[in-house]
């Protein structure tokens, strides 16, 4: 694909929110629901379409917690660091998990391109505590072991189907 | 097919209809479909039983009004929340009320064959205390004891079925506020009630309405706030759940009662089904003509939008949840003016919980009177709260407000996990403040709590064991309210931030006495001088900490070891300068981590140390320091 066909799906996106400037963080939503972060491009795109500067654009971009400015990995793990998951040892289940990506430092992705790891303020799931996320599925009542088993499993997956492939 | 436009007269000809199909559609499968027991499968249960209830022959429907339905029928729901999510994946068969909890897909043919077809009860899915078992839900003690009002629907009802909400008198108050009331007889009712915000201050709702309505005629705009972002709480995200309509219809009389005809509801990204069942109940009520242009051939019309949140806890205050919507940053802005007279889009707003808009069908059908005679004088109705943490029953309840602490942590809850003594409980999450041992027996309501320096919040109730290390919550606190923080105004920004420094000193066993004072005299200038109640309220957990727990504070500071947390992040080692090869330490080690020959310096394998620190408390010549 393009980097003309790319951002033809931007701008689709934005007419289809009628270049209204209120609607801007649901476009913004709609843009990285397509392609999991904003790029450069469709940043300036939205602001020439909105008709507003770009800096507007960034501050609001970088403003919200949920939205990325960089590419993210194929499987966006988020772990539950609300209060209940807190008391019931998240923390150990997240530095388990960099360790296993051996993530350093800033670094949210794992080499390979595949894991993203972050942290996500409370899910509502606290009956089931602690839990995480992989790619918005919730998994319930984890342990640092049965979290790094999981994404052994996914890599697995990945693996062989990179192989048949 | 043209669109028969709905009359009032078609509207209770609907809802008679319905009923009757409610009352004749006995039998009934309820699968719990919140975010808990979704994510514990309940999906997959729900397919499976079906699937086998249809392979032998029984005849299934999962509408009320479905064609060809019969009375022998099995109606199939995906219902709200049920509450007792520790028990997830919960199923219930009605109207027997039998609830079978932990229920996994394999358990699916064993209830089709012996409950749904013989009728038989199954001991082992049942619910268990102290050696009883419980088939019915209704007896059960987490729900014997409450009172759910504002959830009554919720567990009971498929979200989805707008013909199921109107059997059980939905949309009758939407009906008696737009033909029998006047926008100042609703606020009045309203103001009756004693109906206070749920949403955290507790400000008096039929105020808030009738100011908003007082203010010239012009565009008014009703906005919903479902950015529920404390951590631990999820009684909001239920309800958007499992009783969509509840909130459509307390936005329709606000409207009403406003004189504003477009209203907003703005969920937090991190829920993303209750934004799918908000969209799917507001598609349902714009087709039948509940919203819209001209509303039952009245004078009413009415419009509603729903907002993605993006990320920020900050957008749950109020002129920052506006500003999202227009698509600016989330960022709050000086007050007054007030949002009732400058909100949404510079334009005088009504703007409430989520909870607060399912209270008003309720206190407009069953009157202002009956709402006052639940919970206490000046406190009326109930409150949902999130029970959550160290407590035996997580989940979700409603109570009476006025009810003590005891009675929902030990009675509801059914005590501290794993037998353990308990210690705290944080209630209104990070903004709020912790309540000992002391405060069992206080009411729970706005007032009480205010005058012990916590409040209610929006209702998350995290439960503290005697394990857990008050300091160490405080900072968890503190570095969830920085990071929140949006960087407007300088209290906050740099306050959390220094405040933050602080106690990750303390908790590594670095700080020192004088930084409790620091800690106190920054908390009060923070207070003072921030903004919006984010950066006034980000302090109160390590006030209400340093107020009751100051001996916690004292161990890491003084002793430097705190017993609960083991000084987690540091290693114990022994200095071989100090060392004199006593042997204390080697003999006291529970995990015989520390080796070493007599009168030689000893050396702790710190893969084995579990940092206890007794080798530390019993060394004759202080050799072990943290590193």
């Amino acid at each position: 694909m393009g980097k003309q066909s790319a951002l033809q799906r931007v701008e689709e996106i934005i007419e289809g929110y009628g270049c209204r400037r209120e609607n801007l963080i649901a476009m913004m939503q709609d843009i990285q629901n397509e392609y999991k972060y904003l790029s450069t491009e469709a940043l300036e795109l939205i602001a020439d379409k909105l008709n507003i500067g770009v800096a507007k654009v960034y501050s609001v971009a970088t403003f919200y917690e949920n939205f990325s400015l960089e590419a993210k990995g194929r499987y966006i793990v988020k772990v539950c660091c609300g209060t209940a998951c807190h008391v019931r040892k998240s923390q150990p289940i997240y530095d388990g998990l960099r360790e296993y990506l051996d993530l350093h430092g800033k670094q949210k992705t794992s080499s390979d391109g595949l894991f993203t790891l972050e942290t996500v303020a409370c899910l509502g799931a606290c009956g089931l505590s602690p839990v995480m996320t992989v790619n918005d599925e919730v998994y319930p009542k984890m342990t640092p072991e049965s979290a790094i088993d999981l994404l052994k499993t996914l890599r697995a997956k990945e693996e062989t189907s990179h192989a048949e492939a | 097919m043209p669109k028969r436009k709905l009359t009032r007269a078609r509207l209770d000809a609907m809802r008679v209809e319905a009923k009757t199909l409610l009352a004749a559609n006995r039998r009934e499968v309820l699968v719990c479909a919140g975010t808990g027991c979704i994510a514990g499968g309940s999906l997959h249960i729900y397919d499976e039983v079906k699937r086998l209830c249809e392979e032998r022959g029984l005849k299934t429907h999962v509408a009320l009004k479905s064609e060809n339905s019969g009375s022998g029928d099995l109606h199939f729901k995906k219902t709200g929340c049920h509450g007792f999510c520790e028990m997830g994946p919960l199923l219930q068969i009605e109207p027997e009320g039998i609830l079978y909890t932990h229920v996994k897909p394999s358990d699916a043919e064993e209830i089709v064959e012996r409950t749904i077809l013989k009728g038989e009860v199954i001991e082992r899915l049942l619910y268990t205390l102290d050696g009883v078992s419980y088939p019915k839900d209704s007896e059960i003690p987490f729900y014997k004891l409450q009172k759910r009002l504002v959830l009554e629907n919720c567990g009971y009802t498929d979200a989805e079925d707008l013909d199921e909400y109107i059997a059980r008198d939905g949309y009758v108050a939407f009906e008696k506020a737009l033909f029998e009331m006047t926008d100042e007889s609703i606020c009045k009712e309203i103001l009756d009630s004693g109906l206070r915000g749920r949403g955290g201050a507790g400000f008096p709702m039929g105020r808030k309405w009738d100011s908003v309505r007082r203010q010239p005629k012009g565009k008014k705009y009703v906005v919903c706030n479902g950015d529920e972002g404390d951590p631990g709480a999820f009684m909001d995200r239920s309800i958007m759940e499992g009783n969509p309509h509840s909130i459509i219809e307390g936005m329709l009389i606000a409207g009403l009662a406003a004189g504003s005809d477009e209203g907003y509801i703005y969920v937090r990204a991190e829920y993303p089904l209750a934004v799918d069942r908000l969209r799917t109940a507001i598609a349902k009520a714009e087709q039948l003509g509940l919203l819209g242009e001209r509303i039952m051939g009245t004078d009413y019309s009415f419009h509603l939008h729903i907002n993605r949140g993006a990320g920020a806890f900050v957008c749950g205050e109020g002129s920052a949840l506006t500003a999202s919507i227009e698509g600016k940053r989330g960022m709050p802005r000086v007050k007054p003016p007030r949002t009732v007279e400058h909100g949404l889009w510079g334009q005088p707003t009504i703007l409430n919980n989520v909870e607060t808009y399912a209270n008003v069908p309720l206190i407009l059908r069953k009157g202002a009177a009956w709402f006052r005679s639940i919970g206490t004088e000046k406190s009326s109705g109930t409150k949902a709260f999130a029970l959550t943490g160290n407590v035996v029953n997580t989940g979700l309840i409603e109570v009476p407000m006025g009810t003590t602490l005891r009675e929902i942590i030990f009675d509801i809850g059914g005590g501290i996990k794993n037998g353990k003594k308990f210690k705290a409980v944080q209630i209104g999450g990070p903004a709020g403040g912790c309540l000992t041992e002391e405060h069992l027996d206080m009411p729970l309501d706005f007032d009480s709590l205010k005058s012990v320096g916590a409040i209610i919040g929006s209702g998350g109730l995290v439960v503290m064991d005697e394990d857990t290390c008050m300091v160490e919550t405080a900072r968890f606190f503190m570095s969830f309210t920085q990071n929140e923080s949006c960087g407007k105004c300088v209290p906050c920004r740099e306050g959390t931030k220094r405040m933050l420094e602080i106690l990750t000193r303390i908790v590594n066993n670095e700080g020192t006495l004088a930084d409790l004072d620091l800690l106190e005299s920054l908390s009060a200038t923070i207070s003072e001088a921030a903004l919006c109640g984010l950066g006034q309220a980000a302090c109160n957990p390590v006030i209400s900490t340093l107020k009751y727990f100051r001996d916690e504070y004292l161990a890491h500071v003084v002793d430097k070891h705190c017993p609960r947390c083991n000084g987690r992040k540091v290693k114990l080692v022994i200095d071989p300068e100090l060392c004199r090869g006593c042997g204390k330490c080697r003999k006291n080690c529970p995990m015989e981590a520390i080796t070493g020959e007599i009168r030689k310096p000893h050396v702790i394998d710190t893969d084995k140390c579990i940092k206890c620190g007794a080798c530390w408390s019993n060394c004759p010549f202080g050799a072990i320091r943290e590193e």
